[in-house]
């Protein structure tokens, strides 16, 4: 580093102990049905963004693989006796947007609108009818699941996709992790509107359900719309409902594996990974910091720069946690033409096992903390970003502080503890790797410390391009 | 809603989604030779002495800025055999400096808790860093060094070069609806710079050399070809005179001519079908029309580029429009289409409308459902209805882009780099707002025509099929 460089940073250390970061201030409280509130007044743009959370995500599929995103996608098909097009029309005309989504732990249905009262009273309002009676009918149904198969067919000429699905598939085995996000065919064909009627009973309750709030509007109306819309949660004969049941824990891989899957691309697509670490998680912070060495930083991370840089064999390289209520993945990707499939996947997994030995310098630490902590006001600088932290921090019952101890909790974290982190939570000789493109069969002698492929499971894998055939 | 804009290719990340505003370049510079500062809309501009254009809007809801600077330069700039030399370019900017060595500039990015990337698209480039807005200068002096001080290193661009060869692989090669949307477009355009691919046909990339991108790099990459944007907490006088602090060292250069290239009329429907390695069939149809820029340059009515964007957002503009509501849910005939028109660049586009057809429907049913429904455009006024439900959507989009300073600072830059001017932002509404039924029947029967149509059909083929795999081979020769 020039000397220049070290001035730098400095100057920008005894600036930054002087900053008080101003971040959001978050109201919290639970309505009389049961609900869960985080409310945040901005007022600057007249708009609100809304927020329903629930623990329904993929992971409550069990044999319906796929059920969460079908139920969450029929919402707007029909409710309370409207059908698709007039709650379509009811939004739009007020210039409403309208979205719902499911991932592993969690679905959510979100409205964003203009808050005065000819544009917000009749888009809360439809919400509010869809969130309390869903008809789900049956016409509808029957057209969205074979859209959802068609879905399915994309997913088979992506091989990104095809690696993300083996990858989760592998790694998680019968945990409901593994579960298919949007189903198999068998699943979507089998599943029928009672199946979608009993998800939606059993999970969309306000004893498992968060709603976030952020906008234009005051205090006694955030009120007031938490109150009606918990009152809607408790339609039909929901009542206040249960906490979904704890995810179960994850275990730990016991060896390595490599998935090899052929497909008639020009790159090969390449996912390396473990079970990483959970929200709220003691080594949170440290894996989070480390990792921002490691690949999580663009350019000035050390997989970009052996990767890309150095050896120019890949466009996007990238290392990152996701946690989840248990061990969500940390996964190591990258793309590179067929012929350097073995080349790439040696640099990657050299630099994941030097790292996890020696873990960082001191002096990358302290480039990462000035990055990440000079760049905090930029998590929350827009609506937008506000309500992803709030649904976060509800969600997964963070502590409402969060974001004011954000930037000291990271400053705190030392190289020893991210060392520690790294040794206890990873394991450079038990990781999975899956390898999507070519012919699946060419180079066997990919990485030294992984020769020993389990015979079984590379052929679980051969099983698996089979049925995608 | 899939009012995508023009392909647009980033160094690093995802690719730019810019709403419904996008745009694409221009030549027309407004150069004042005092350094004057006038203010509407709340954007404050200046032009620096050398040419540079400086666009400030404040914006104090969060201690945050976005600085980004754009060059009118992109893959409508180049010609036959050089395609996708901007992007490569775009690549090269950040290596190093005379100042910085290479490796360094990232490293003063993150020191300042920076994020930044840029973008590359058929009538621009831009770079940017969004910040904590007390960092602006650290930012702004990097800026400014890259603007004239890049040094091109033959053994770094050797391997850049190889990146930008992967980028291609991933975003195109290996993506049938990228690879239909390239061939579609170098088709339905004979003449137009706008039938290159952004990142570059492989063959040329394979071609280019360091000295290209430098010689790229002297020609365009110059203040007066350039325009400073800062959007956010700031102080906008403080903003242009940190900006004539660093940039107004830099002379003026002049500038190589850009010819016309005006697309030769279409004189005839063109098919084209791919066959490729898929699971689902794709349709892309394209009309030739007019861009706002054509308005702007008064050869056509200024209202019809508006009439068209609200045409594409009756077919496709949410859930309530005819395509979701008749294809998709009535009939049940797609599992998704789409229209979008690409009005907002340099040089007139087209008006495009995609599909995929629902299971067990056949590709000729849809394209035959979708031409029926620009059909009844012509034949039926649209409902007063729709045309309120399009005009509270644009209301409403454009309080909700408002929450991104990225977004408003992008609009800002591809406004004035198309050369519409960033005042264009504060025509948008109203000229939307003002479009009547009448006037979308009347730009459908004009432009929406069998003569200006382009057909592309992807036609899957096994994924098994080896045959596929002619790009490897040559690959790894």
């Amino acid at each position: 580093m020039s000397q220049q460089l070290k001035v730098w940073i400095v100057g920008f250390v005894l600036f930054l102990s002087t900053v008080v970061s101003a971040t959001p201030k978050i109201e919290n409280w639970t309505t009389e049905a049961g609900l869960r509130i985080y409310y945040v007044h901005v007022p600057e743009l007249p708009m609100l963004d809304a927020r329903l959370t629930f623990a329904a995500g993929s992971a409550y599929d069990k044999d319906k693989a796929g059920i969460s995103g079908m139920v969450t996608s029929m919402l707007d098909k029909g409710a309370a006796g409207l059908n698709a097009d007039q709650i379509a029309d009811a939004f739009e005309s007020v210039g409403a947007n309208f979205s719902t989504g499911s991932a592993r732990d969690m679905a959510w249905i979100n409205l964003r609108t203009l808050t005065l009262d000819e544009q917000m009273k009749p888009a809360l309002t439809m919400w509010k009818k869809l969130i309390e009676k869903p008809d789900f009918p049956e016409n509808d149904f029957e057209r969205l699941k074979k859209q959802a198969l068609v879905g399915l067919q994309a997913e088979k000429q992506n091989p990104a996709s095809i690696a993300d699905k083996a990858f989760y598939k592998n790694l998680y085995g019968d945990h409901p992790y593994a579960s298919p996000q949007n189903g198999t065919e068998e699943t979507i064909s089998a599943m029928t509107t009672a199946d979608l009627s009993a998800f939606y009973k059993q999970y969309f309750v306000n004893k498992n359900g968060q709603l976030a709030l952020v906008g234009a509007i005051s205090k006694k109306q955030a009120e007031d719309i938490a109150d009606t819309i918990s009152q809607a949660i408790l339609g039909g004969d929901r009542g206040v409902g249960e906490a979904a049941p704890k995810v179960p824990a994850v275990k730990p891989l016991e060896k390595a594996k490599i998935v090899r899957i052929p497909f008639p691309s020009t790159q090969a697509h390449i996912t390396i990974g473990q079970p990483g670490d959970k929200r709220g998680d003691k080594d949170y912070f440290s894996l989070y910091l480390g990792n921002h060495v490691l690949g999580g930083s663009g350019f000035t991370s050390r997989l970009m720069k052996e990767v890309r840089v150095k050896r120019g064999l890949s466009y996007s390289v990238y290392s990152y946690f996701i946690p989840m209520q248990e061990n969500g993945p940390f996964m190591l990707g990258l793309q590179t033409k067929l012929s350097q499939t073995d080349e790439a996947i040696k640099v990657a997994r050299d630099e994941l096992a030097k790292f996890q030995k020696d873990g960082p310098t001191e002096e990358e630490i302290t480039a990462s903390k000035l990055n990440i902590t000079g760049g905090f006001p930029l998590r929350t600088a827009s609506n937008s970003d506000i309500i992803g932290y709030l649904a976060m921090i509800g969600f997964y019952g963070l502590p409402l502080d969060y974001l004011d101890t954000f930037t000291e909790t990271v400053n705190k974290i030392t190289r020893d503890e991210i060392k520690d982190a790294y040794k206890r939570r990873l394991d450079p000789n038990k990781m999975l790797t899956v390898i999507v493109g070519g012919k699946g069969t060419s180079g066997d002698a990919a990485a030294g410390k992984v020769k020993s492929v389990d015979k079984a499971e590379a052929k679980d894998g051969t099983k698996e391009t089979a049925k995608e055939k | 809603m899939n009012t995508s804009l023009s392909p647009v290719v980033q160094a690093r990340g995802s690719f730019l989604s810019v709403g419904k505003i996008l745009l694409s370049l221009s030549l027309f510079c407004t150069m004042s030779s005092s350094f004057g500062e006038e203010k509407k809309n709340n954007v404050h501009e200046a032009v620096l002495k050398n040419g540079m254009k400086i666009l400030v809007k404040q914006d104090k809801r969060a201690p945050v800025a976005v600085i980004q600077v754009w060059y009118k330069i992109g893959t409508s700039y180049e010609h036959e055999g050089i395609t996708g030399l901007s992007h490569a370019l775009e690549h090269m900017m950040f290596k190093g400096t005379k100042k910085h060595k290479s490796g360094e500039f990232e490293k003063l990015v993150s020191a300042i808790g920076a994020r930044n990337n840029a973008f590359t698209s058929q009538d621009y480039t831009a770079y940017y860093e969004v910040l904590a807005s007390d960092k602006l200068e650290a930012a702004m002096e990097i800026e400014a060094d890259r603007m004239r001080n890049l040094v091109f290193d033959p053994e770094e661009f050797k391997k850049e070069i190889e990146v930008v060869k992967e980028e291609r692989r991933w975003r195109t090669d290996d993506k049938p609806s990228s690879l239909t949307r390239e061939q579609f477009n170098a088709v339905a355009f004979l003449n137009s710079p706008y039938r290159a691919p952004v990142i570059g046909w492989m063959v040329d990339l394979e071609g280019m050399k360091v000295d290209d991108a430098y010689a790229w790099y002297k020609k365009w990459y110059t203040p007066n070809n350039a325009t400073l944007v800062v959007v956010g907490d700031v102080e906008p006088d403080n903003v242009i005179a940190m900006a004539k602090k660093y940039f107004s060292g830099y002379e003026s250069n002049p500038l190589p001519e850009v010819k016309l290239r005006t697309e030769v009329e279409q004189k005839g429907i063109r098919n084209i079908t791919l066959k490729l390695p898929a699971k689902l069939a794709n349709l892309r149809m394209g009309f030739k029309t007019p861009a706002m820029i054509t308005a702007k340059q008064g050869k056509v009515p200024k209202w019809e580029p508006y009439a068209l964007e609200v045409l594409a957002n009756i077919l496709d503009g949410g859930s309530s429009a005819r395509f979701a509501k008749n294809l998709v849910r009535g009939k049940a005939i797609a599992a998704g289409a789409g229209a979008g028109y690409y009005g907002y660049g340099r040089l007139p586009n087209l008006l495009v409308i995609t599909g995929t057809p629902a299971k067990d429907v056949e590709t000729s049913v849809l394209k035959k459902a979708l031409l029926d429904e620009i059909n009844v455009l012509k034949k039926e006024l649209v409902s007063e209805a729709e045309l309120k439900r399009v005009k509270a959507q644009v209301v409403s989009s454009e309080v909700f882009e408002r929450d991104s300073i990225q977004h408003i600072a992008t609009l800002l830059g591809s406004l004035e780099s198309v050369g519409l001017g960033h005042k264009y932002m504060d025509e948008y509404v109203p000229g939307v707002l003002a479009v009547t039924a009448e006037q979308i029947q009347q730009v459908a029967k004009k432009y929406l025509i069998e003569e200006h149509l382009t057909v592309a059909e992807l036609i899957p083929q096994s994924l098994e099929n080896k045959k596929n795999n002619e790009n490897n081979k040559k690959e790894s020769k």
